[in-house]
């Protein structure tokens, strides 16, 4: 696909630039965070970029790890303080009480499966069942001492830093990061 | 990407979908398909007509769904129709573009 972006009139002889427009083919999203929505962010991009027939790969860093453990998969949350976004006009001492954020976290839950959002552990099935690779941090698994029997079963491999920038390689390639 | 489609022309949008789902033929289907690399199998039909019928009782189809179905698993849908699985098989099934992020 080419398209004409620009007719340069100032020269002798117009002069037309042409430049190629370039698909996005791949796309490697990193995910350094462990609350409920700012996994489901990553989960839904990188799925989304499936649908679309783009490439698609994760790797779950830090916090993002609990993300995609077998027992914190389905458990996570979503920060009641310190999240000015969530209900502004809570209390900070409401907001912390014990039970708060669970129920809070339920209640989006709840919302979310009214989306036809799928819980962490099938929206991982769905990514690796569409060709979507998963991966973990080699650094922070060392850190929280999390094992590969550890993560759910779709996590591919447990990888370094530099593994990690390998597998953005190509052309038409794009990082993001949550 | 342009479709080739034979008689009769139906009337599609400017992305090719059917501007009438009610229109759809099985040999509109085929030659949709064909123009997208696509030969159309039992199995293809399975999931068409699942769409349709999801389409006729007003469903907002997501790939969730489509797993879910019975027909096929999400894998076996990817499988079927490569590219952009959703967006490609609601454009064979004559139904509209899909407007679901999931």
């Amino acid at each position: 696909m080419i398209e004409i972006i620009e007719t340069q009139e100032t020269a002798a002889v117009p002069v037309t630039v042409k430049r190629e427009s370039k698909p996005l083919k791949k796309i490697l999203l990193i995910c350094s965070k462990g609350t409920l929505e700012d996994v489901y962010a990553a989960l839904v991009m990188t799925n989304g970029a499936l649908m679309e027939g783009i490439e698609a790969k994760m790797f779950f860093t830090f916090f993002g790890l609990q993300a995609i453990t077998k027992r914190g998969a389905d458990n996570l949350h979503t920060a009641t303080v310190g999240n000015p976004a969530f209900m502004p006009n809570m209390p900070t001492v409401v907001a912390g009480l014990p039970g708060f954020e669970a129920f809070a976290s339920y209640m989006m839950k709840k919302e979310m499966d009214k989306l036809d959002i799928p819980p962490v552990t099938e929206f991982v099935q769905m990514i690796d069942a569409a060709g979507g690779e998963i991966y973990a941090c080699k650094l922070a698994a060392e850190m929280f001492h999390l094992k590969k029997e550890d993560f759910l079963p779709e996590v591919k491999d447990i990888i370094t830093v530099g593994d990690m920038y390998a597998l953005a390689d190509g052309d038409g390639s794009q990082i993001i990061f949550v | 990407m342009e479709t080739i489609v034979n008689v009769p022309v139906l009337a599609t949008n400017e992305e090719g979908y059917l501007k009438n789902y009610k229109d759809w033929t099985e040999q509109w289907a085929i030659d949709v398909a064909a123009g997208n690399g696509i030969q159309l199998t039992d199995k293809h039909f399975q999931v068409i007509r699942w769409l349709r019928q999801k389409q006729d009782e007003g469903v907002a189809l997501t790939i969730r769904k489509v797993g879910h179905s019975g027909i096929v698993d999400i894998k076996q849908f990817y499988q079927l129709f490569p590219g952009g699985p959703l967006k490609l098989s609601s454009k064979i099934a004559g139904i509209p573009k899909p407007v679901s992020c999931i």
